[in-house]
């Protein structure tokens, strides 16, 4: 790969070279691995082998639940049911499933709120940015129609409300939602339709995750302080960085397996904690359950998507401006898209030429609150819409779009940056000083 | 040692503290919601099978499996367990002779509701055999009881943290005894229908008449058939008939936990062992 210089793979024997004339692909891989990594990434650059793992992880436990489980609305429910008590080991395989979407989203939401803060989406690394924003919606929408296979309550009420999102959109709204179920209400069709993409879906996102690899080993990874790595000469370059194996792989490995012990201990001792009891009811088109509430991976979005209701001014004003086609349902639809789209812009709206913020004194308060308001979509995504929870709903949503819309943009031109290091290698020596008895024993 | 320690060491913790926030809070209040109006009328019990550690009481699930076939199948189906698996490791354990037996004995009261079981030429339903599920039963529309303790989450932990849920489970067995033990003795007619209050169901009136008295059953262990006992025990064999291989998982989750554990130690040394010339410290 173009970029940092580093030395290359080069065939030796008559039979590698014979190979690499007609298919380097050793030299790709030998690429792969060896690619130069800034030596100075912390903890939170673990968690990109982690959604690796997680991918393989889902899909192969995954294309062993379909061997067993029946996409029909009579059936669906019991082949479950069928897994968890005849297939051997099949209540395993299923726990690892459902639980590893959670990991999954841990982990993305991990991923992302990293490159939030150490400004991992800037100039040159928009186009990874970009790919991981679809990567983060396809993994929602295989997550979601995941959900639905089960066929329990929530299932079905979930898949109700979610498509009925489709039919908030003014005039074209009820024949696209009709469309999507391939009926007027989630039937039998849906359930093969979403079984359908639930299994394509991810296949998808292991392409993308090729190009968002591709994408950042051409550009190099960023790093905690945000300096690039000096691509002057090989000399320097490699003062900066190590190769990815060993010192990555290992390091992440550790990581990753510290993550799975956690993991294990949910599987094993609690594997329903995650998930809502009204699922181990069949689906019944009758009766609608007390509460229907999305995975809690989906909240802070949905606490989004409620926050706008019709009593709110901004909706007001949409509805008036463009003649009542905007209502309260489809701004809220608008404003839960809105909110990752204006996420996915983050490198456009950025205007600082620091990238970490590790070095911007007031970003970093602004991230700080960021994150919390996450944290308290999150929660708020779950409560009831009554009393003061649709007040902190907005709020929380009200800070989400100006964190992006005016913050960012702002913060650029009235924040003075802390002076940064010279280079990777000096801050990494700063972290770690060498003693002076034993430095010409290290080198 | 490092001059920008208290700076950077802020920043770090900031920076740990909103992301590790973010994740605790996130799975926390998420999992504790949904029921959380329902919890102060149910009481916490400790049954064997709850927490790491806890196992199904091999007897309990044979009493309980007693109180269902007296008390319960009358009007309940067990539609998803198939008979034989009374002699699986990890549940009741019949000896298979008896399972043969009790199947026997099995009757189906609701033909409608099980004709996978007809046999055109004779006409009539075949006799059950042991890998046959329980029959499903919705003579009086009342629900299968196979899943129920998974079904209904009485507390999510008991004070809405949710994270004990590990210790205490979701408090479906306890529902199941709840509701078994919450007659107050009033009735109401509506629409012709009679209701039975009782203070754990939701809404406070039951269709289902009160099943359990005390004394509804002999067992032949000697074991106290108080109302709360037997109510302790059906609750007990329903957690089984919810979740049985709850056992092997256990198993599973300590052998997994335990590896990986050991496996992270390796890997945490020899990450260390590598990064050490880099990082400039001395090797052992």
């Amino acid at each position: 790969m173009s970029g940092i210089p580093h030395d290359h793979y080069e065939p030796k024997t008559g039979a590698e070279k014979w190979l690499h004339k007609r298919l380097p692909i050793v030299a790709l891989l030998h690429s792969t691995l060896t690619i130069p990594t800034p030596k100075n990434l912390n903890w939170m650059w673990i968690w990109g082998i982690v959604l690796a793992f997680t991918l393989v992880m889902q899909i192969a436990t995954g294309i062993t639940l379909v061997m067993h489980y029946t996409p029909q609305v009579d059936l669906a429910f019991s082949s479950v049911e069928h897994i968890m008590r005849n297939v051997n080991g099949g209540w395993a395989i299923r726990y690892i499933h459902a639980n590893g979407a959670s990991l999954f989203f841990l982990a993305v939401y991990m991923h992302i709120f990293r490159g939030l803060y150490y400004g991992s989406y800037k100039s040159p690394r928009e186009i990874t940015w970009i790919i991981g924003m679809l990567i983060y919606l396809m993994m929602m929408g295989t997550a979601f129609m995941g959900y639905v296979l089960p066929w329990g309550q929530m299932s079905f009420w979930g898949a109700t409300v979610i498509t009925g999102l489709f039919g908030a959109i003014p005039l074209i709204g009820e024949p696209i939602q009709t469309w999507l179920l391939g009926g007027p209400a989630v039937d039998n069709a849906t359930l093969n339709r979403f079984f359908s993409l639930h299994y394509l879906l991810p296949f998808v996102i292991v392409g993308l995750v090729v190009i968002h690899i591709w994408a950042f080993h051409t550009t190099g990874n960023s790093n905690p302080t945000g300096v690039e790595v000096r691509r002057t000469s090989k000399k320097e370059a490699a003062a900066d960085t190590l190769p990815f194996w060993p010192y990555f792989v290992i390091k992440d490995f550790f990581a990753l397996v510290v993550i799975l012990v956690v993991f294990f201990a949910v599987v094993g001792f609690m594997p329903n904690y995650l998930g809502h009891p009204d699922n181990y009811i069949e689906a019944n088109a009758l009766a609608t359950p007390a509460h229907i509430v999305p995975e809690w991976y989906f909240l802070p979005f949905y606490a989004i998507l409620r926050a706008f209701t019709a009593d709110v001014w901004v909706v007001q004003i949409a509805s008036f401006v463009t003649g009542g086609i905007v209502d309260a349902k489809f701004f809220g639809v608008l404003a839960m898209f809105g909110a990752i789209a204006v996420m996915a812009m983050a490198p456009w709206l950025d205007t600082s030429s620091t990238r970490s913020g590790k070095y911007r004194p007031m970003f970093k308060w602004w991230f700080a609150l960021l994150a919390i308001d996450f944290v308290v979509l999150t929660w708020v995504g779950a409560r009831p819409t009554e009393g003061i929870y649709p007040y902190i709903s907005l709020i929380g949503a009200a800070y989400w779009f100006g964190y992006f819309l005016v913050i960012l943009p702002l913060l650029g031109i009235i924040e003075k940056p802390l002076p940064l290091p010279e280079t990777i290698e000096a801050d990494f020596n700063a972290h770690h000083p060498k003693d002076a008895s034993d430095a010409s024993a290290a080198e | 040692m490092r001059p920008r320690l208290s700076e950077k060491g802020s920043i770090d913790m900031i920076k740990k503290f909103t992301l590790s926030a973010l994740t605790v809070l996130a799975l926390t209040f998420s999992a504790g919601v949904a029921t959380a109006e329902e919890d102060s009328k149910i009481e916490d019990i400790d049954f064997s099978f709850e927490g790491p550690f806890g196992t199904y009481d091999q007897m309990q699930l044979q009493r309980g499996l007693q109180v269902y076939t007296e008390s319960c199948a009358a009007c309940h189906g067990l539609k998803f367990v198939p008979i034989r698996t009374l002699s699986d490791p990890g549940g009741p354990q019949l000896p298979v002779e008896q399972m043969r037996a009790y199947t026997a004995q099995l009757s189906v009261d609701d033909i409608s509701s099980n004709l996978n079981l007809w046999d055109p030429e004779t006409e009539e339903l075949r006799a059950l055999t042991p890998s046959d599920k329980f029959p499903a039963n919705n003579s009086v529309n009342a629900p299968d009881l196979s899943l129920m303790t998974k079904a209904r989450a009485a507390f999510r932990g008991p004070y809405g943290t949710g994270i004990n849920q590990l210790f205490k489970g979701i408090g479906g067995p306890e529902y199941v005894v709840g509701i078994l033990t919450g007659y107050t003795g009033e009735e109401k007619e509506e629409a012709g229908v009679t209701y039975y209050e009782n203070h754990v169901f939701p809404g406070g009136w039951i269709a289902m008449p009160p099943p359990l008295y005390g004394d509804d059953v002999e067992y032949i262990d000697g074991s106290s058939t108080e109302l709360e006992a037997e109510a302790e025990d059906i609750a007990s064999f329903l957690t089984w008939t919810a979740e049985p291989k709850m056992m092997a998982r256990k198993k599973m989750g300590f052998v997994a936990v335990s590896l990986l554990i050991l496996l992270s130690s390796l890997l945490y040394l020899t990450n260390k062992r590598i990064w050490a010339p880099v990082k400039g410290k001395k090797t052992a």
